[in-house]
């Protein structure tokens, strides 16, 4: 059980990166961008490829980011310059990267153009990197025994993966945060916010969206050449359904930690990526389902998202309400007896 | 300060509807001049606003603002020479902005945007200290969602940011018609106010006769797509509703129609 949650969390922080990107344009640009489901493999085909080229594991993962950029301003470029559909953009976008992937895959083989898979088994990424330096510092030894101590029996193999990449993905959170409130951040998401208005002092709306786009998609093609590395291989599917992952972490976030200031809602997007990983895993445990259920798992958890936080303010309101007639009720029966006079 | 040349514009154009929106109007602004606008609905005067903030574009004609052509410039390079105040008091803010936040977007209009922080601690100070102008208590809520403001607060502050930066010209469209009374006059006054402070060269369209006899030193009204009537300075300081009615009448051979225009008359 600790072995399966631990692993949730060591991807969820992975998935965080992602989710960040989906955040910047689903809830501070307003666009349900879907190029996600094919920038997320473009990030890890463009690091698998390098990295089976001998490409330092880094620099792969650097060119992956830049790729996404790309993937996602292009996806902007169409909706504001061609001005189409901002739906239909993504979608095509998505679908034209589909080919792409396994084109940049393919540049590993001679025996074919494309090829939809590239394993990383014995390959240097920067998880094996990492390993070789943390285990130098043997802080996984204390920590296991401390867990050992407290009755854990199956103890995890390091927790490199994990402490580097919290660090990692909350420095992504903070340069979000920064970016988010410097004069270019404030009017990304005002042109979320009120188009006209924004337009009205002299704000690039197209301009502003194109990069937002490509802002967001360099987080998601970095989160898939990590997730890539992270499994040992690249696929041309493993992108399938993301952006629904991508929304799932962030509506359960928003559900769970509040959107209150922006600060508080990317911490809130980074936890709940780590959440759905969890609440995914201990669904797993569950007898009769198999993971090929995963995405249908993933759909059912965003709809209790989206549902539960509606339930609760309706219950809310209805005992506000409620309340508010039983004084009223209250005062009248006052008046009646004569005890308060009439306002 | 402001020039239209021969302004003309069609709405779809070779269909059933075709419809002379602007038919060749020529209009100029000198440095601190405050123009009132008035006219029936489908008069032309917020086409005419939309031409002049870039949103449209006119088939013929020449815009200059400053001495300078912006006839082709589009709308958000324009914004940075013209302030606007929205009818709709929800549509000159980001909602889910704070007031510290929407300030800085009005500040850094007619600056390049870069990666500086939007709200430096300067910067507060001198927010601050505008909005103190409003008399609204919005300075101690800087932090607040512009989202929970009332409709009145949220057009002060619209009003204050459309003016934050000394825009070449500012652009009032009815933005006190969304309003009740009281709030409406506390805009009113605010309006004269903001833009006796820096001179600023108005176009304001109402359809409070009243309020456009009250406020600026001309005073012009539409029918059809044409300026029909032009009041200068020295005749506005005499002027009443009357007259503007018989004005009209006498122009058109028609009784003015519009319901609202009536109702602020009585």
């Amino acid at each position: 059980m600790f072995t399966a949650i631990f692993g949730s969390v060591e991807q969820g922080i992975i998935y965080a990166i992602m989710a960040l990107g989906v955040y910047i344009t689903f809830r501070v640009l307003d666009f349900p961008d879907l190029t996600v489901d094919g920038s997320f493999v473009t990030g890890a085909a463009t690091a698998a490829t390098m990295i089976t080229f001998g490409y330092n594991p880094f620099l792969a993962t650097f060119c992956a980011l830049l790729a996404g950029f790309v993937a996602g301003s292009i996806t902007g470029i169409l909706h504001t310059k061609a001005r189409i559909n901002e739906l239909l953009a993504g979608i095509l976008m998505m679908i034209a990267l589909y080919s792409i992937n396994l084109r940049i895959m393919g540049l590993t083989t001679e025996t074919s153009v494309g090829r939809p898979t590239i394993p990383l088994s014995n390959a240097d990424t920067v998880f094996t990197k990492l390993n070789d330096f943390w285990s130098n510092l043997s802080i996984d030894a204390a920590l296991n025994n401390m867990l050992s101590a407290i009755g854990v029996e199956s103890v995890p193999r390091t927790w490199g993966i994990l402490v580097v990449m919290f660090i990692v993905t909350f420095a992504i959170k903070f340069l979000v945060d920064w970016f988010l409130k410097t004069e270019i951040g404030l009017a990304l998401r005002a042109t979320g916010d009120n188009a006209k208005m924004i337009r009205s002092f002299s704000a690039n709306t197209d301009a502003v969206k194109i990069f937002g786009l490509g802002l967001s998609n360099a987080l998601v093609a970095t989160s898939g050449a990590l997730i890539a590395q992270y499994s040992k291989f690249a696929d041309v599917g493993m992108g399938i359904g993301m952006i629904v992952i991508g929304l799932a972490s962030v509506i359960i976030g928003e559900a769970i930690f509040g959107t209150k200031t922006v600060v508080r809602t990317t911490l809130a997007v980074v936890f709940g990526a780590i959440v759905y990983r969890i609440v995914l895993a201990l669904a797993l445990k569950i007898e009769f389902l198999d993971t090929g259920d995963m995405k249908l798992i993933t759909a059912v958890i965003v709809i209790i998202a989206l549902i539960v936080p509606y339930m609760v303010n309706k219950y809310k309101d209805k005992k506000r309400r409620m309340k508010r007639r039983e004084q009223l009720l209250e005062r009248v029966e006052k008046e009646v007896k004569g005890e308060e006079p009439v306002a | 300060m402001l020039n239209l040349q021969q302004i003309h514009k069609i709405f779809n154009e070779g269909t059933p509807d075709e419809k002379i929106a602007l038919n060749h109007i020529n209009l100029s602004l000198e440095k601190g001049d405050f123009v009132t606008i008035i006219g029936s609905n489908g008069a032309g005067k917020s086409t005419m606003m939309n031409m002049i903030s870039g949103a449209l574009t006119p088939d013929v004609g020449t815009i200059q603002i400053a001495n300078k052509d912006v006839t082709k410039l589009p709308e958000y390079k324009r914004s940075q020479y013209i302030g606007r105040v929205f009818q709709d008091p929800m549509a000159g803010t980001a909602p889910t902005m704070t007031i510290e936040e929407n300030l800085a977007i009005a500040y850094s209009r007619n600056k390049k945007r870069g990666v500086r922080r939007g709200v430096s601690k300067e910067r507060k100070q001198l927010f601050q200290a505008a909005l103190e102008s409003l008399h609204l208590n919005l300075e101690n809520r800087l932090h607040a969602k512009v989202g929970l403001l009332s409709g009145g607060e949220r057009q002060a502050l619209s009003l204050l940011m459309a003016t934050f930066t000394n825009p070449n010209i500012l652009l009032l469209d009815e933005h006190t018609a969304a309003l009740d009374p009281s709030r409406a006059a506390l805009i009113t006054s605010l309006t004269k106010e903001l833009v006796e402070k820096d001179e600023l060269t108005t176009l304001m369209i109402t359809h409070d006769m009243q309020q456009a006899i009250d406020l600026g030193n001309r005073l012009i009204m539409m029918d059809k797509g044409q300026i029909i009537l032009e009041v200068g300075k020295e005749e506005k300081k005499n002027l009443t509703i009357e007259d503007l009615m018989n004005e009209f009448q006498r122009i058109r051979g028609e009784k003015m129609v519009s319901d609202r225009a009536l109702l602020s008359a009585t």
